[in-house]
């Protein structure tokens, strides 16, 4: 089970209270990624398409920041392993807005 | 007795104002979506509950909210907007081309016929339709493929589709307008397009007799002229009485001939609205005084409509989509500023009073009548 906290604006969006949780299933035997996990988070929640990432390219938008275990992981590799604390559902994986404009 | 629901669209926000026929009282419902942008918030006139909303952040991208019961419940629907094909490139400020890049939608213009389907104008200009209620949008793609194309270049606020004009009468007729790239006709449903910009006069670009360039802030139309169009341009009000082919200043005795927004009374088609500002590096009105501006005649003779208005001390702007006006008679015109005030005239102009004062900034203003 995979804890992912949104920021309150996709929390609305999604009509959500609280963290997500998802079941996270990737290829046999591979590893949890961000881009698992984001594409769980879509499936699950498909108005949030767009909205974190470009639809298209799947970048990471301008604005968007991916935060787990005091880390900043929003310029890791979507493909990297997310930290077995993550992947152990004993941290969130952290997504917000960042400050920028208002 | 008919009601009346402005649909208000903010900086933060989107807000419904509504009231009886007799427009005295108003109940102000919002915000919805706080915090997002709401560049337009519009209503279907085949069916009146049917709402559609431009969401948009710099966090999070643009989104399009529906609803179907006159705006107490939302669902977002479709945001892919894709450019199809080859994305090509325009130019940029500094003269170099740039590729194409979506960045918000600017206008929906719902069908006069049908509430599923509905026109989308974007940020980097091209035209999106819908047929199913905003799930899925496709890109008319001859808008932003045709050959003046890689000319365009965005105006100030960004090279926005912010103008779309269904006819009426002429079945697939439609008008577009996008900044700075000027004003355009289809005559077949957005297959194909003709810049219709002849006889504009911009002064800030070498060629005046440009096929595209110019900087048209908004057109509108009278449905009993489908023929007369009327423009407020980065300066210039013009109007044209051959569907765009040829465009004549009627900025006549305005105090300032520059502004954004343009409408048209419901049901005089000669009588016109303006509300001039200053110029455009001071996006405020003359003399701080906020007026609006009628010709009965179709431009040229022109009067100011102060009476309720601030005369003193007034810095606001009013943005090219924040201006429309009611079916009622007498007519209702309602316009909403950058400080956050709706103002609205139930007797076409003579006086005006303030529904709200103090929402967020407001880009943009839409009138409906309920039965």
């Amino acid at each position: 089970m995979i804890r992912v906290v949104l920021p309150a604006h996709l929390k609305n969006l999604a009509h959500v209270t609280g963290e997500v949780r998802l079941e996270v299933t990737g290829p046999a035997a591979g590893p949890v990624t961000q881009r698992l996990v984001l594409d769980t988070l879509e499936a699950q929640h498909p108005m949030l398409l767009g909205t974190i990432r470009d639809r298209h390219s799947g970048k990471r938008r301008a604005f968007v920041r991916f935060y787990a275990c005091e880390e900043d992981l929003s310029n890791e590799s979507p493909d990297a392993p997310l930290p077995e604390r993550v992947v152990a559902g004993e941290e969130p994986f952290i997504i917000l807005g960042a400050m920028a404009g208002g | 007795m008919s009601g009346v629901r402005v649909l208000v669209g903010t900086r933060k926000g989107a807000f419904t104002l509504t009231s009886d026929g007799r427009r005295g009282d108003w109940t102000v419902e919002g915000p919805h979506f706080g915090g997002w942008e709401i560049f337009h918030l519009t209503g279907s006139r085949a069916d009146p509950k049917r709402l559609y909303a431009s969401q948009s952040g710099g966090w999070f991208g643009q989104l399009i909210q529906r609803s179907d019961d006159g705006g107490k419940t939302w669902s977002a629907v479709g945001n892919d907007f894709a450019y199809s094909g080859e994305v090509g490139e325009h130019l940029w400020y500094d003269g170099t081309p740039r590729p194409w890049e979506f960045k918000r939608i600017w206008h929906l213009e719902p069908s006069p016929d049908d509430p599923d389907t509905v026109y989308a104008g974007a940020e980097d200009a091209a035209l999106y339709l819908t047929t199913d209620g905003g799930q899925k949008w496709t890109e008319l793609t001859a808008l932003r493929t045709h050959p003046t194309g890689p000319a365009w270049q965005p105006g100030a606020g960004g090279m926005c589709l912010h103008t779309i004009i269904l006819d009426p009468v002429n079945k697939g007729r439609i008008y577009v307008a996008i900044s700075a790239a000027g004003a355009f006709r289809s005559d077949d449903a957005g297959a194909s397009w003709l810049p219709i910009n002849r006889g504009l006069r911009s002064g800030e670009i070498p060629d005046q007799d440009s096929e595209v360039g110019h900087c048209v802030h908004h057109i509108t139309q009278h449905p009993s002229r489908p023929d007369t169009l009327f423009m407020q341009k980065h300066w210039d009000v013009m109007r044209s009485d051959d569907a765009g082919a040829n465009w004549r200043e009627v900025s006549g005795n305005l105090p300032s001939d520059f502004g954004f927004p343009i409408a048209v009374h419901a049901h005089e088609p000669e009588t016109i609205y303006v509300v001039p500002i200053k110029s455009d590096s001071e996006h405020y009105p003359p003399e701080g005084k906020l007026r609006v501006y009628r010709s009965r005649t179709g431009g040229d003779d022109w009067e100011p409509l102060t009476k309720g208005l601030p005369q003193s001390d007034c810095y606001v702007n009013v943005y090219r989509d924040a201006m429309a006006v009611d079916t009622l008679d007498p007519c209702g015109i309602y316009f909403g500023t950058t400080g956050g005030q709706v103002y609205h005239s139930a007797d076409g102009g003579d006086s005006w009073t303030p529904i709200v004062r103090d929402l967020p900034a407001v880009l943009s203003v839409e009138a409906q009548v309920l039965p």
